[in-house]
């Protein structure tokens, strides 16, 4: 080794980063060369100064309090906390605050569950993320799903219908694992989210959309659905009209 | 509605992430702008801006990447003070850097450093130039690896071992000059 190199090396010495095989290497140069030595013993000298010296400068209270004050507040009362104190207020408005606050608690979730449909959309489209188990065969993707989560998402072949099986994969929303079922129409993935729910009461579908992604929503046989894709929401539809239609004829067939 | 108050979550996430390192921030800030209330204004504006790309932020340490925002902030002051007719402050720091770009004149035999106080190394830290400052504050104060300063200014790990080598020999060039002058 070269004192050239040497000296850049050696910093790399102090600091701990460099591997054994360098670290030998400047070592074994060191040992050699007076001039090198020198710098490495002045060099761990200082930074070891440095470091027993407070160097640091501590954030102004008030530029703290600047910064937390532009941030937005979870503490801030919102919507909920209002209608928190206000369910807290009385008996009497407490049970009028019960019904509204369930229809705007609703909402929020949905809201949220809404974007988490949307992310794990967009996660599922990364190299790699987007089937646990790859098969057409509806046959091989039904039972990947049995132990694996509590509910048995309907696994239908739309290839007839214009939408073809790719596979399965566990996902996780809003902390609890759920199925997704992978269908592809032409370059278009989308991801049919299956979890259960206590309501067993029908819900028409409904489409909507977050961040240029259509995510159609419904209820049925105590099922609930999110069909996730950047296909138009008129496909969409159509998606969602079959995978019924085909659901209808499993169970009369 | 502002894009980030209608998402009560992603503050709390970004709060989380990023006002443990607000001291950290504020230092590098101190020691770029070496102003203690441009520094203020640069960290301020350095957290609007993170908090507005943290979507964006896809990497496990987070300290690089608010460096990074803040190298950006800062260099727009740097333009700002560039561009103001009265540059009081630049002349007289050119000077005092013009001894710093020698190497060490020392010879072999070891100097040891007599223990400074925190205010005049500080002193000797600010009069380093640039981008051999950043790099050392950021390894000496700020402790990122190699890897994690190459992230936050955006050059190869060996540019950033080249600097540091550079920023130390000039230090330690003032700290034994300093030295000198005293006896």
């Amino acid at each position: 080794m070269t004192c050239d190199e040497a000296k850049i090396l050696l910093h790399a010495l102090i600091d701990g980063e460099l591997d054994a095989g360098h670290a030998r290497e400047v070592e074994a140069h060191v040992a050699t060369c007076v001039a090198c030595a020198a710098d490495l013993a002045a060099y761990r000298d200082m930074k070891r100064v440095l470091a027993d010296t407070n160097l640091r400068y501590t954030a102004p209270s008030q530029l703290r309090a600047r910064i937390e004050a532009s941030l937005p507040r979870a503490e801030r009362p919102n919507r909920r906390a209002v209608l928190r104190g206000f369910a807290m207020g009385s008996a009497v408005s407490a049970l009028a605050a019960t019904g509204l606050l369930a229809v705007v608690l609703r909402q929020d979730d949905q809201q949220r569950i809404l974007s988490e449909m949307v992310s794990a959309h967009l996660r599922s489209l990364q190299a790699g993320h987007l089937t646990d188990v790859i098969s057409t065969d509806q046959h091989t993707v039904k039972p990947w799903f049995n132990g694996r989560l509590d509910v048995a998402p309907p696994v239908i072949d739309l290839t007839a219908q214009g939408f073809t099986l790719v596979g399965g994969r566990l996902d996780y929303i809003d902390a609890r694992a759920l199925g997704a079922v992978v269908y592809r129409r032409r370059q278009h993935v989308i991801n049919l989210f299956v979890a259960q729910t206590a309501n067993t009461a029908l819900r028409p579908p409904k489409t909507e959309t977050m961040q240029g992604f259509n995510c159609r929503h419904w209820t049925n046989r105590g099922l609930n659905f999110w069909a996730v894709s950047d296909l138009g929401a008129d496909e969409l539809a159509e998606f969602t009209d079959k995978f019924e239609t085909a659901m209808k004829a499993n169970l009369e067939g | 509605m502002s894009p980030t108050s209608d998402d009560p979550d992603k503050a709390r996430r970004f709060r989380e992430a990023a006002l443990p390192y607000l001291d950290d921030v504020y230092t590098l800030a101190r020691y770029l702008l070496r102003d203690a209330s441009d520094a203020e204004d640069a960290v301020q504006e350095c957290y609007l801006r993170a908090l507005r790309h943290f979507d964006t932020f896809r990497g496990d340490a987070i300290k690089p990447w608010l460096f990074a925002i803040l190298r950006n902030v800062c260099n727009a002051e740097y333009a700002r003070r560039a561009n103001r007719p009265s540059a009081i402050d630049d002349a007289p720091e050119a000077a005092e850097q013009t001894p710093l770009w020698r190497e060490s004149e020392a010879g072999p035999e070891t100097e040891m450093l007599r223990r400074r106080d925190a205010t005049a190394i500080r002193k000797l830290i600010d009069a380093l130039a640039e981008p051999f400052k950043e790099t050392f504050v950021l390894r000496e104060i700020n402790n990122l690896s190699y890897r994690e300063i190459a992230d936050a200014v955006g050059a190869p790990v060996g540019t950033v071992m080249s600097r540091l080598a550079r920023a130390r020999a000039m230090l330690r060039a003032a700290w034994t000059a300093e030295e000198e002058q005293s006896k």
